[in-house]
């Protein structure tokens, strides 16, 4: 059975309301683009989306912000999006904040079968509110659960058609850990490429992870904050 | 005068050693960068997932694929290497990062820091900062001494939601270098006009003197 697919809408035409989505990337860098765009113009809302940031306001997550499709964001860290500091500060949109490292963490622990793990991250913080508490060899932890999603989404760079993927630079972040715990991960890739034609050695999320995967098209790549060494001279003076 | 934000890193680039790995947080903690002298062969780790963190790119080798924890474009220098975000906090928890800087809204005598939220105003989320305070070696705080309405950051008890308990080694600010110990906030140097009494006068918390303090270099 081919795991290749068309397109972003073809991939993702069985997401349903009320599920709870993972996604990679960190900021703009490395997000499933197709995916999210495919997403923002279904008839789905009830959300629960789990991501490091939430996009900007008119990109990445910020699109599903903006339909008012999530019902729950799970996230560390959300200061680019405006919309996003509203949407919460009024109510609207519920919010669970995660520390970066234990995000990660209950992404790869959902993925890897591990359902709960203890972490020193947020002991004595309001991380920590009602969540059991252990020491072990003199020091405090908390004990942090997995995290499962209906679907995954990430981007990689190059990708087969058994769902190797291979990311470049800083754009793998969270996006071999968001393959890993999704019950059907979609892959979107730069450059699909015929099976064999990238080595065993170089790839970083094994086929298995993966169920269905399609090279995207049109990327925008936008940065958040394009600094040069031109700008800080400038800055400086 | 007080210490401008470029001195304070200026400062802070002194308590890095040859040879380090070191975490620097988004505001005066990223202009530290500018200090640390290259023989020194210092690697900087950027949680997003890059050790080995290089100078800002010039125009045309902006790669949107390649930034650091700021979203800032970035380079990357030889001996460099790229993770995921789960291996980037295992360095982190782990203990394998030497020394992290980071800024901060409130730091209390006992070392606990607060700098991720302002319930009902402020609601960005901590990202990566609980992990650094529970898991780097040692966490270094550089900041303001106070806030916009003129109140000492350096606190009695932090008022503010809790980033880490009992975490902070020392704090750098505008007005002096304090060391966090059982008794309070020990003030090691201090900004070269500024006298220690009036720095002890003007802070929240506990400010004790030694006579070995002398002016920040």
């Amino acid at each position: 059975m081919s795991k290749v697919v068309k397109n972003a809408e073809e991939a993702c035409r069985d997401v349903f309301s009320g599920a709870t989505l993972i996604f990679g990337g960190f900021g703009l860098c490395g997000i499933p683009e197709n995916s999210i765009v495919a997403l923002s113009k279904m008839p789905i809302k009830d959300l629960t989306c789990v991501s490091n940031n939430a996009g900007v306001d008119d990109w990445g997550l910020g699109l599903l912000l903006q339909n008012r499709q999530i019902k729950k964001m799970i996230s560390s860290y959300v200061g680019e999006n405006a919309l996003f500091e509203r949407l919460y500060l009024t109510g609207e949109l519920e919010v669970e904040f995660v520390p970066q490292g234990t995000l990660a963490e209950r992404m790869r622990a959902g993925g890897a079968g591990i359902p709960a793990f203890y972490t020193p991250t947020g002991v004595g913080t309001l991380v920590a509110a009602g969540k059991e508490e252990r020491e072990f060899d003199g020091r405090k932890y908390i004990l942090e659960r997995w995290i499962r999603g209906d679907f995954a989404f990430v981007k990689a760079w190059k990708g087969d058609p058994f769902g190797n993927l291979v990311y470049r630079r800083t754009a793998r972040n969270f996006n071999p850990l968001a393959a890993m715990a999704g019950k059907i991960t979609i892959a979107e890739v730069e450059e699909l490429v015929p099976l064999g034609s990238l080595d065993p050695d170089e790839i970083h999320t094994p086929g298995i992870f993966v169920q269905r995967i399609f090279q995207g098209s049109h990327y925008q790549k936008r940065i958040e904050q394009r600094t040069t060494r031109l700008t800080l001279t400038q800055k400086s003076r | 005068m007080p210490l401008t934000r470029e001195q304070i890193a200026q400062r802070i680039a002194q308590e890095i050693k040859p040879g380090y790995v070191v975490n620097l947080g988004i505001g005066i903690p990223s202009l530290v960068a500018n200090y640390i002298p290259e023989e020194s062969q210092v690697m900087l780790h950027s949680e997003n997932g890059l050790l080995g963190l290089g100078p800002f790119p010039l125009e045309e080798e902006i790669d949107p694929d390649l930034i650091n924890a700021g979203k800032q474009t970035v380079t990357f220098v030889k001996g460099a290497s790229f993770f995921h975000s789960a291996d980037s906090f295992a360095m982190i928890r782990g203990g394998h990062i030497d020394l992290t800087i980071l800024g901060a809204m409130e730091v209390d005598e006992s070392g606990s820091i607060a700098n991720w939220m302002v319930p009902g105003k402020m609601v960005k989320g901590m990202g990566g900062a609980m992990d650094l305070v529970a898991g780097a070696r040692r966490v270094i705080v550089a900041m303001l001494h106070t806030d916009k309405s003129g109140q000492s950051k350096l606190r009695k008890k932090c008022t503010l939601p809790l980033t880490g308990v009992a975490c902070v080694h020392r704090v750098v600010t505008d007005w002096g270098v304090f060391d966090v110990t059982p008794e309070g906030f020990l003030l090691v140097e201090y900004a070269p006009d500024l006298s220690p009494e009036e720095i002890q006068k003007n802070t929240e918390g506990r400010v004790l003197l030694s006579s070995s303090a002398r002016p920040i270099k």
